[in-house]
């Protein structure tokens, strides 16, 4: 039993939850199993486009533009809306946003709402909200759908399953829909979610999404999915409520152009999703009667103030960072703590929650190898934010041991003779530690490093000392 | 031509080996390196631990440390990287100090346009393209190139070669596990790859290749990518 994928599981800092992440091989083996597969498409989509480069460059500008034009384009976004016959509501917070939707949801009378995938609302928490008001929420998107009848958090942006195997999800399927017979082929599970989630379509009155992108001059919608069922959502149902973050928007519909180009190939490997749903407030006769867009902020304009930290609302949630992380291929993202998980949340956690929490230790869980920001389609430099962030962290607490020493070290290395002094009270102070001429045990918060790696220590004769020798030979 | 050594906090103190090389390889191809005693750090581990007000006076060390010669070399594709990055912005022309601070295989095939520095070099080695040079510095194909020029020497292909060795600083110490478990993955291509030596361009990434190949008794040692060209 994978308890870190709980949805009650405790909160821990990530080093605790890796460490506990790395002894589940089960998991281990799903993510990289997963990761590798999607890794090798993207790159091989990437590699066919000509000018991806291009690409990536124009994506960067229009998201660039988009975000240092939010107060403009919301307020544009919000007259398109409202001008094609649709109702748009502004919340502060996940609290605001959760309860416009329940009000609006208790209006309609329904007593259940169906689901398109939205990490926004995953966010915000609205399916627990959803529930304190004895409304159930049904995830339609099957990956989300499968953590959520077993209990679980998701593990990847947009994969919510991914650490689960297809054996592991057979058994989950069979139990939550009462067939102890259901094989473990990819068919038979298919045909057996699509029958369970027909029905919920076919009965719901409200649906609830997420977006991609709003284009704020005709106030279109854009959901990117991969099943349809997304569409049913947003076509079925006489209400369609959709809970967006304010970054979302970008100015024109050539932004999609764009966009739509990259976002499928970094995120699946596909060249072109197979559902994109586009809709623009509500059309008589056709879809949803009522359409409501709740824009939320949820720190997302603490993040635009801070000019370091801020790129990081360009993200398009393609979760190409997340599959080129060695950090996270090893852990899985219930590690992390966040519905962002990898190195986007870790850049995006820490900035949404004011550093609150468990998302303290997420800047420090990379190792800066840069393979996030190489593949990332709207060129967020993501080791400098998390480097960025770091600082915040540790500007926010109490120095500890570690920070005590660097700064002392800091100190030393202002000048070369203080330099040369650490180096030589180093070298006196590890005498008792070397054998063979390597430290092979570590004190302290350097015990960690022992664990698979020995040091050769400070050198019998440093470079410094043996350059110095040689001048006065010569 | 002045160039100048910045040898690095780590190569200095913990593998010097890699300096002596750096030199020996400069002055066998007829160029005099001086070492400026007042180098200290350039303060990357600083800024990535989140100390950015000591990195920003060690990076101003560094400018007028290093400042007035023609070129600057390092055993350390990372440390270089942290000068583009981050040190140069602290100079009044931060163009003039990345584009004359270089890691030793930029600056033997693009500076001095040197391929074959003249060496040799018996055994079979794999060569792991350190995060910071493959990413940030794009080295590509220099440091084999320079490799594949000396004779005796037998090239072997490293798989997964673009994944990080897990080091990362403080990385290796505070997330220790992970870090560990990525440098399992990079021990095991290493010795998969049937190489006597892996060879890298960064000190600071051998520590830790070679403290993992030393800690688990491995037959393969980690070599820096100047101490092969030395011969």
């Amino acid at each position: 039993m994978n308890v870190a994928a709980r949805r009650d599981a405790t909160p821990q800092p990530f080093e605790r939850a890796a460490r506990a992440a790395l002894e589940d091989g089960v998991t281990r083996a799903n993510v990289r199993r997963a990761t590798a597969t999607i890794r090798a498409r993207r790159a091989a989509v990437v590699a066919e486009t000509p000018d991806w480069a291009e690409l990536r460059a124009a994506g960067e500008a229009i998201r660039e533009r988009s975000v240092l034009r939010l107060d403009e384009l919301l307020v544009q976004l919000e007259s398109s809306v409202i001008a094609a016959g649709g109702r748009v509501h502004w919340a502060r917070d996940g609290a605001e946003a959760n309860g416009v939707v329940v009000g609006l949801v208790e209006r309609s009378g329904a007593r259940q709402v169906v689901k398109v995938k939205s990490l926004t609302t995953d966010e915000l928490g609205l399916n627990d909200a959803l529930a304190e008001a004895g409304i159930e929420a049904i995830e339609t998107d099957l990956a989300e759908r499968i953590i959520q009848l077993a209990d679980e958090r998701p593990s990847h942006p947009l994969v919510p399953s991914l650490h689960r195997g297809r054996p592991e999800i057979a058994e989950v399927l069979r139990e939550a829909l009462g067939d102890p017979v259901l094989a473990d082929d990819a068919e038979s599970l298919l045909a057996a979610a699509r029958r369970h989630l027909r029905e919920a379509f076919l009965g719901a009155r409200v649906a609830v999404s997420g977006a991609n992108f709003a284009v704020a001059a005709t106030g279109t919608v854009a959901v990117v999915e991969s099943e349809g069922n997304g569409r049913m959502c947003t076509t079925l149902p006489e209400t369609l409520v959709t809970v967006m973050g304010v970054e979302k928007v970008v100015e024109e519909w050539r932004d999609l152009g764009v966009l739509m180009q990259l976002l499928p190939r970094s995120a699946t490997g596909e060249r072109m999703n197979p559902y994109t749903s586009l809709w623009t407030g509500v059309s008589p006769g056709d879809g949803p009667s009522a359409f409501h867009l709740v824009l939320v902020d949820a720190g997302r304009t603490r993040v635009l103030a801070d000019p370091e930290g801020r790129p990081a609302l360009r993200c398009i949630r393609c979760s190409a960072c997340v599959n080129a992380c060695p950090v996270y291929r090893q852990t899985g993202g219930h590690a992390y703590d966040t519905v962002y998980a990898g190195p986007i949340g870790a850049i995006l956690q820490p900035q949404l929650s004011g550093g609150q929490g468990t998302s303290a230790s997420l800047p420090f869980a990379s190792s800066l190898c840069g393979a996030c920001a190489d593949v990332c389609p709207v060129g967020i430099d993501i080791p400098r934010i998390l480097v960025h962030e770091r600082a915040k962290v540790v500007r926010r607490s109490r120095p500890g041991v570690e920070g005590r020493a660097l700064r002392a070290l800091g100190r030393a290395f202002a000048t070369a003779e203080g330099y040369e002094r650490a180096q030589r009270t180093a070298r006196a102070l590890q005498r008792p530690l070397v054998r063979n001429a390597r430290l092979r045990w570590f004190p302290g918060p350097l015990r960690g490093w022992g664990r698979s790696r020995t040091l050769p220590g400070v050198a019998p004769q440093t470079f410094r000392e043996w350059w110095e020798e040689r001048e006065r030979g010569a | 031509m002045r160039v100048a050594l910045f040898v690095t906090c780590l190569a200095d103190t913990l593998q010097p080996s890699a300096g002596r090389a750096t030199v020996a390889v400069l002055e066998r191809l007829g160029i005099e390196v001086a070492f400026p005693r007042a180098q200290t750090c350039c303060g990357q581990l600083h800024l990535n631990a989140g100390h950015p007000d000591v990195a920003a006076a060690l990076a101003a060390r560094f400018v007028d440390v290093f400042a007035g010669f023609d070129a600057v070399v390092a055993p350390s594709g990372s440390c270089v990287a942290h000068v583009r990055t981050h040190v140069a912005s602290h100079a009044a022309d931060p163009d003039d100090v990345a584009g004359r601070t270089f890691e030793l295989s930029e600056l033997l095939v693009d500076r001095l346009g040197v391929v074959d520095v003249g060496s040799r070099f018996e055994g079979a080695l794999t060569y792991h393209p350190t995060c910071h040079s493959l990413r940030t510095l794009r080295l590509g194909d220099r440091p084999e190139s320079l490799l594949r020029a000396l004779p005796g020497v037998e090239l072997r292909p490293l798989a997964d070669a673009a994944e990080c060795c897990g080091f990362g600083g403080l990385f290796s110490v505070r997330n220790a596990d992970v870090s560990s478990a990525m440098l399992a993955d990079k021990l095991r291509c290493i010795e998969s790859s049937g190489a006597d030596a892996v060879c890298a361009c960064d000190a600071s990434c051998l520590l830790h290749i070679g403290g993992g190949l030393e800690r688990r008794g491995s037959a393969v040692r980690a070599i820096h990518l100047a101490e092969v060209l030395a011969g």
